[in-house]
């Protein structure tokens, strides 16, 4: 009996590995996101624990705070889809880490707070691994004002987010907003890794 | 000159610009920026002498925290 739509997919995605730089609002909901389709392996790197405040829009459980971050989500990801193999980091990336880490990845997520630590990856993938596809997340604090998050596209980077909101005292992040940005990463992702594919008809 | 500024077309009336004169027309005066011209990375040491010139691609990301 031929497979569904779905699972074709799902099959195909399986060959692909897809690198999560950061595992905090934006990394947690893409990588579990991506897991949930089927992306056969995913590389997550954060040095960071969960703590209560993240509850609000992190991919993680009450009963999850103060463990590490990685090992939570991993957790979770295999809770979801026993069958993505995952790799877990717990560090502070720098740039050989980057490239080091995310070398084997099809395409890597950039999912840091930090501003600098954006344009970190952002050069290094650019200077140090050309050809590699990198989706950034880049303004998602607030709520509302759905329609002027977007994605484009420069080269191998994609930006993903309203470029404009940034995270304060005065504008908080939230579950709604930062998961839209997330989720859009997830699909930029896809449309990556399934522009070859063709389903079989029955 | 006539360029593509994050991917829409916008004409300006000099021949050529330094990336810091259309950074600055463009009020693009943000610390944390990547910027290409024709997939090129264009580090911040270099915006005083690197030119923007009629049919050049160009790229600014203002890189602000959260995530």
């Amino acid at each position: 009996m031929p497979q569904s739509y779905t699972e074709q997919i799902s099959k195909y995605l399986s060959r692909f590995t897809v690198g999560i730089a950061g595992c905090g609002g934006l990394g947690s909901n893409c990588a579990v996101a991506l897991a949930r389709c089927g992306v056969g392996k995913l590389v997550i790197a954060d040095f960071d624990i969960v703590t209560k405040q993240n509850l609000n829009r992190q991919y993680y459980f009450h009963d999850q705070i103060g463990r590490l971050k990685v090992h939570a989500l991993r957790e979770n990801i295999q809770r979801i889809n026993p069958v993505v193999s995952v790799k877990a980091f717990d560090l502070k990336l720098c740039v050989s880490d980057v490239i080091e880490l995310f070398a084997c990845c099809d395409v890597i997520v950039e999912a840091f707070d930090k501003a600098e630590m954006k344009q970190m990856i952002i050069e290094t993938v650019h200077t140090q691994m050309p050809g590699k596809y990198l989706v950034a997340g880049v303004g998602m604090a607030g709520w509302g004002k759905s329609d002027i998050i977007h994605s484009r596209k420069s080269g191998n980077l994609i930006i993903c987010g309203d470029e404009v909101s940034e995270v304060s005292d005065a504008l908080p992040v939230l579950a709604p907003r930062v998961g839209v940005v997330a989720h859009m990463q997830a699909n930029e992702v896809l449309e990556i890794l399934l522009k070859d594919f063709s389903p079989v008809s029955e | 000159m006539k360029i593509v500024l994050n991917n829409r077309v916008e004409d300006f009336e000099s021949d050529q610009m330094t990336m810091t004169e259309l950074l600055a027309v463009k009020k693009f005066t943000f610390r944390m920026l990547v910027v290409k011209i024709n997939g090129e990375l264009i580090k911040r040491h270099e915006f005083d002498h690197k030119t923007v010139k009629d049919g050049d691609d160009v790229m600014v990301l203002h890189l602000i925290t959260g995530g």
